[in-house]
């Protein structure tokens, strides 16, 4: 490691803090156009589809436990449950099956 | 409507809850790469205390440790870090107009994958003290679990990490899942998204994207092409 840790530390938090920072500070007006209010609209969903599957596969030890978590994750979710009870339930569901699984 | 700073925060606090606990677990996993890349416990928590975002400051560590440039590790969180520009632009729709904008500085701060989803999908216009609150349960989470990595890389059972590790992705389907019951075009873009992610991670060539990368360029097609396809008439907008 030859450079100096502290300036890494401060670019990579310029950076960071400058992606978040100016959207939410330059856009002030209302948009007005209905494609670009729809793809607003439309950019979490997506964002989370995208970061949420296949990824959850690999987060656990295991594809099946993933899966088992994901799955329990859905069906709670489709019924209408919480954020956090959802989450709970998923980690529960994941540990459970590990347990057998080893 | 009027909203009551304190009862937000209170809420945002509540809700952010998964998101601490999530953290918690990834930020730890964190502090244990780090130390191994040759940081310091303090540098490490410093990390972790300014950028607040996982992929980014994974990605960094690899570049730290090969003493890459700094050019070439600012672009690395730009690029990969892209995606909280459009979760900003979004947002800049959804805050209180009412709220005085020096908020939005702090609100900024706060923008991750999992404060922007909870913010974005609360009814009716955001409280900035909403997100406050969501921000005071995950910085305090991210921050600690990063120092936990750092000092102590082996106090929890790896099955507990393990099962922690799917905590903030069910807590994304929690997001998602419950409007797209109502709304058939939400539920198609969903699976869309999805196979689509599937296919950028396994088909080759494809996989070759970077996870960040990954998800602008997906982000980017598919919310245009439905926003193309399907506009949103203005009663169904947040």
């Amino acid at each position: 490691m030859n450079g100096n840790v502290y300036v890494y530390i401060l670019v990579m938090a310029a950076v960071t803090y400058l992606i978040r920072m100016l959207p939410l500070t330059l856009i002030r007006q209302k948009i007005k156009s209905t494609f670009i209010k729809s793809f607003l609209y439309y950019v979490p969903y997506v964002t989370l589809a995208v970061m949420t599957f296949p990824a959850i596969l690999s987060a656990t030890s295991s594809p099946w436990s993933g899966l088992m978590g994901f799955l329990t994750a859905a069906f709670l979710s489709y019924k209408g449950k919480g954020l956090i009870f959802v989450s709970l339930c998923a980690c529960g569901a994941v540990f459970l099956l590990e347990l057998a699984l080893v | 409507m009027k909203s009551d700073p304190f009862r937000e925060w209170v809420r945002g606090c509540k809700n952010g809850i998964p998101i601490g606990l999530g953290y918690l677990a990834v930020s730890f996993s964190f502090g244990i790469l780090a130390l191994r890349s040759g940081l310091t416990v303090g540098q490490s928590v410093l990390i972790s205390a300014l950028n607040l975002t996982s992929a980014g400051q994974f990605a960094s560590l690899s570049v730290i440790a090969a003493s890459g440039s700094y050019i070439e590790l600012a672009l690395s969180q730009l690029i990969i870090n892209l995606r909280y520009c459009l979760m900003s632009a979004s947002l800049s729709q959804k805050v209180d107009r009412a709220a005085p904008f020096f908020h939005r500085f702090f609100m900024a701060f706060g923008v991750t994958d999992e404060i922007f989803a909870l913010s974005v999908s609360t009814h009716g216009p955001l409280s900035p003290y909403y997100t406050y609150g969501q921000m005071s349960v995950a910085i305090p989470g991210w921050t600690l679990g990063t120092l936990l990595g750092a000092v102590a890389g082996n106090v929890l059972p790896p099955r507990v990490l393990s099962a922690l590790g799917v905590a903030l992705y069910a807590m994304f389907c929690a997001i998602i899942i419950p409007p797209a019951r109502k709304n058939k075009v939400l539920a198609v873009i969903i699976l869309c998204a999805m196979g689509a992610s599937v296919a950028f991670t396994f088909a080759p060539l494809l996989r070759d994207i970077s996870s960040g990368t990954r998800v602008i360029i997906l982000t980017v097609a598919i919310a245009a092409l439905a926003a193309w396809l399907r506009p949103v008439k203005e009663e169904d907008a947040p």
